[in-house]
């Protein structure tokens, strides 16, 4: 059991084992504290949430506790974010408890998404941790009768000028983080960083790498049972006749659920369930319908599509005064996440209380969603963020915390785990969509762009937990929910249209987004959303103008850059490369792009290396300089590590991945239909630079590598080759 | 009843011998190290190391293994005392989500343990059966180096 109470700080275990989080919980039960206003005046999520100890917590040891709405999802959040606080409270990383994404303890911060987790919480928890500071000078000066300003926190206590000290616990007493957030108070001046800035070790890294329990994957309750469902074999499929009963005199099963076409089994051991979910799945028999579009003929069937016009940058579009026009049509097929663990989760139903342990991104939003599928009061519900595999966006997470809550409340005071097979996380899981951009430009006599007419249209970016009707499982059951109307989501930050109106300084720049509401293949939020093939079209096309215009690429978009930050990771990204000085070798070439993401986020600018085989057509990206500005830099191997793995997993979209299908059925079905990148073709060098801004506000990392990146290679290919690619996945004929 | 050794210990299991051994590991013996990823033998998420070979331990049937010494990722240290490449992959930082990467471990051990000082070509071609989706490989590969590094140097200053 103590993998279950590490993992798992339920407010038991805190009060009856943690004991330095004694102190935390004499305050109210986080329901029932009056909800403040929203205050759009303060920092980050602090509007959200303004309570101050809702963020931060002391108790009367001393032991310091920080809370997040936010989700480690590998992108190394909680170690950030323990950095922001340890620095602002002038105590070591190692004596900060962080306590991450959990509707029973900790505020609500929507969905873990956006690359929005510095901005929002890291700003939050920046602001909370120098007011606490701040707070327990000033109750240390009247202790001591001492001015403030001869007072200094150091090491949990705040200490005065002539070597007397008060521990913080011995400070906070009477509440004194009971208040409301004000976001004034002063934060530590740049130049006095010790925690912020330096490359801090991940906190999560050590059990990952020895076989602790790590992952929601790796729980393991008392009296849990284990489940396995067994999914339709396509999108509309209905459950036709179906004897249960061998399957439930399996050994160790111990029900078999069906609610109309939602199938499932429980068993005593996990391989019992899937046993038994074999048997199930082949006594089924299932009433099938060819709802998808031609796959051949995808790209058609987009471009005919009834769609919503949204108007993204509102110029002429007027391409008159240029001499020479072009334009061009990029094209994206459909791609998934592929988490490497399929989606899992733990739900308890006892007392009449649901209890989730979830890998979803958004455990505020998910309980709202399972509360209306189970029908039970929200308050009722707790779902508990724990890590799971890679999460770049909406993928099952939440779908199997709503199985593992339905089977649970089938079975009530047994812990039911639901994991789902490969096949099912890759044809069940939302996609990305499919997407097409259309672009024509005028270029001027001086090399200058005059006129810029772009359009890109897709199905939707977003059809996250909302209500029931979001859930996959509340699909099938006998009474279904339906999902409801997707909506385009809102500009500045977009969804398809994100990242479509190019940074550039372009005269008479038109861009609008077609927003196709029919969604015959899931979809939703894949890291990046629209930005990644928004960025693969304008950077593949500024490639096209430069040399149209004879101009160097490198030049070509400094000379339509005006933003000091940008021209900034551009130069920098060029002359780590080597830009200038490329010595050209047969079958290799040389790409650059740049974006800042979501044209407010983190600037990156990158040049990549790319080596074509003729004879096989097999194209590898051999080597990889990135430049990212994100603002202050917390950790800046954690920005590393991001970019990096931005680079190489957009690698792996934009040179191998596509989603198949026939007209019935998802095939890409395992890793053999669905390839993606490995070792072999791993670049030889990925470097990436931060140029970090101290004091500056955070932007965010995680998903700025993934359109550049795209968009070098294929410049790269089309240098080595005069093959201008325009087809994502990009293949040489 | 089976009977098992896994990382030097015995243990006698009462399952299917059908059963795969990854779900012998993490459900009977109750070991997180091994994953399941996809039940094919196709992403090497539950690798371990089988008579002194990387092996899918998703599709190797318990009744299968017999006498053969398991190693798991728990088999190569703790938390408190990292094995030299579990030390490595936290000196490198080599992990995002970090599923993938008990796989990756056992199976870069298989390699060193064979061959501490394996090429870089060795090393990107054993470690071709392993999928990282987060993109970990440069980093990944780092650790694989490093580890290596030290194991030469270790066997250096022993001679």
């Amino acid at each position: 059991m103590i993998a279950l109470e590490r993992l798992t700080p339920s407010r038991r275990t805190f009060l009856l084992g943690g004991g330095a989080l004694i102190v935390s919980f004499s305050l109210p039960p986080r329901l029932a504290v009056t909800e403040q206003p929203a205050d759009e005046e303060l920092p980050g999520s602090l509007q959200r949430d303004p309570k101050l100890d809702s963020w931060i917590r002391i108790d009367e040891r001393g032991g310091i506790t920080v809370f997040t709405g936010k989700c480690e999802l590998g992108q190394g959040i909680k170690t950030a974010l323990t950095q922001v606080a340890a620095e602002e409270l002038a105590v070591a990383p190692q004596s900060i408890h962080l306590v991450a994404a959990d509707t029973g303890l900790t505020p609500n911060e929507g969905y873990t998404a956006g690359s929005h987790s510095m901005q929002d919480s890291g700003t939050a928890i920046r602001h909370a941790a120098a007011q606490a500071r701040s707070l327990l000078i000033a109750t240390a000066a009247v202790r001591l009768g001492v001015p403030r300003e001869r007072l200094k926190a150091q090491d949990g206590a705040v200490v005065a000028h002539d070597g007397r000290r008060l521990g913080f616990g011995v400070l906070v007493k009477e509440k004194l983080l009971h208040v409301v957030a004000d976001g004034r108070a002063s934060l530590t001046d740049a130049a006095h960083y010790r925690v912020i800035g330096t490359r801090v070790q991940r906190v999560d890294i050590p059990a990952k790498v020895t076989g602790g329990p790590a992952f929601v994957h790796d729980l393991r309750l008392p009296g849990m049972l284990h489940a396995r469902v067994v999914r339709p074999p396509s999108y509309h499929a209905r459950l036709l006749h179906l004897d249960t009963t061998p399957i439930a005199n399996m050994p160790g099963v111990r029900a078999v659920h069906r609610n109309g076409s939602y199938l499932a089994v429980i068993a005593e051991r996990e391989y019992q369930a899937v046993a038994a979910m074999r048997a199930l799945a082949a006594a089924a028999s299932w009433n099938e319908t060819p709802t998808l579009p031609e796959p051949d003929r995808i790209f058609e069937w987009l471009a005919s599509q009834p769609a919503e016009r949204v108007p993204v940058a509102g110029g002429s579009g007027d391409l008159a005064g240029g001499a020479k026009i072009l334009e061009a049509t990029y094209r994206r097929a459909y791609q998934m996440h592929g988490s490497i663990g399929p989606s899992c989760a733990v739900a308890r139903f006892e007392n009449g209380q649901l209890t989730v342990w979830t890998h979803s991104q958004g455990v505020f939003p998910l309980r709202a969603a399972i509360a209306q599928l189970v029908q039970l009061p929200p308050e009722r519900v707790r779902c508990i963020q724990v890590d799971g595999s890679g999460c770049y966006g909406h993928n099952g997470a939440d779908d199997a915390g709503a199985d593992a809550a339905l089977l649970a409340m089938a079975l009530p005071g047994r812990p039911v785990r639901v994991q789902w097979m490969r096949e099912q996380e890759h044809a069940w899981e939302p996609y990305g969509s499919g997407m097409i951009t259309k672009v024509r430009a005028s270029l001027g006599t001086e090399g200058r762009i005059t006129g810029w007419d772009y359009s890109v249209r897709s199905c939707t970016h977003a059809t996250r937990a909302g209500p029931a009707g979001s859930l996959l499982p509340a699909w099938l059951l006998a009474h279904p929910s339906t999902p409801p109307p997707p909506r385009p989501l809102p500009l500045p930050e977009g969804g398809g249209d994100r990242n479509a109106a190019p940074l550039y300084s372009i005269p008479n720049l038109r861009a609008a987004y077609e927003f196709v509401p029919a969604m015959p293949l899931r979809v939703s939020a894949l890291r990046s959303l629209g930005a990644y093939m928004n960025v693969f079209s304008i950077e593949s096309f500024m490639d096209e103008l430069a040399q149209a215009a004879r101009t160097d690429p490198v030049e070509f978009r400094l000379r339509h850059l005006e933003d000091p930050r940008a021209r900034a990771v551009i130069k920098t990204a060029a002359e780590r490369f080597g830009w200038s000085g490329y010595q050209r070798r047969q079958d290799h070439g040389r790409g650059f792009a740049f974006a800042r993401y979501k044209n407010l986020a983190a600037y990156l600018a990158l040049a990549a290396e790319a080596e074509v085989d003729r004879k096989s057509g097999h194209l590898r990206l051999k080597r990889v300089i990135a430049a990212v500005d994100c603002g202050e830099a917390v950790n800046p191997d954690g920005i590393e590590n991001q970019i990096q793995g931005g680079v190489l997993q957009s690698a792996s979209w934009t040179l191998h991945e596509r989603v198949d299908f026939d007209r019935t059925r998802i095939t890409s079905r395992d890793w053999n239909s669905y390839p993606i990148l490995r070792f072999t073709e791993m670049p030889d060098e990925v470097q990436v630079y931060v140029v970090n801004q101290p004091g500056a506000p955070f932007l965010g990392t995680g998903e700025a590598a993934q359109g550049p990146t795209a968009a070098a290679i294929a410049n790269a290919i089309a240098d080595a080759t005069g093959v201008r690619l325009r087809d994502i996945p990009l293949k040489l004929a | 009843m089976t009977t098992l050794t896994v990382n030097g210990n015995k243990h006698e299991v009462d399952v299917d011998p059908q059963t795969p051994l990854l779900y012998v590991l993490r459900d009977e013996l109750a070991l997180n190290g091994a994953k399941f990823g996809c039940g094919l033998g196709q992403c090497g998420a539950c690798t371990v190391i089988i008579d002194g070979a990387a092996m899918n331990s998703c599709v190797i049937p318990v009744g299968t293994v017999k006498g053969r010494p398991v190693i798991t990722l728990e088999g190569l240290g703790n938390n408190g005392r990292p094995g030299v490449l579990q030390q490595a992959f936290i000196d490198e930082q080599a992990a995002q989500c970090g599923y993938c990467i008990a796989g990756m471990i056992m199976r870069a051990q298989a390699l060193l343990d064979q061959n501490p000082a394996p090429s870089d070509a060795e090393i990107r071609t054993h470690m071709e059966p392993n999928l990282c989706r987060c993109g970990t490989h440069v980093r990944i590969f780092r650790a694989i180096r490093r580890a290596s590094e030290t194991l030469t140097r270790e066997r250096g200053a022993r001679a």
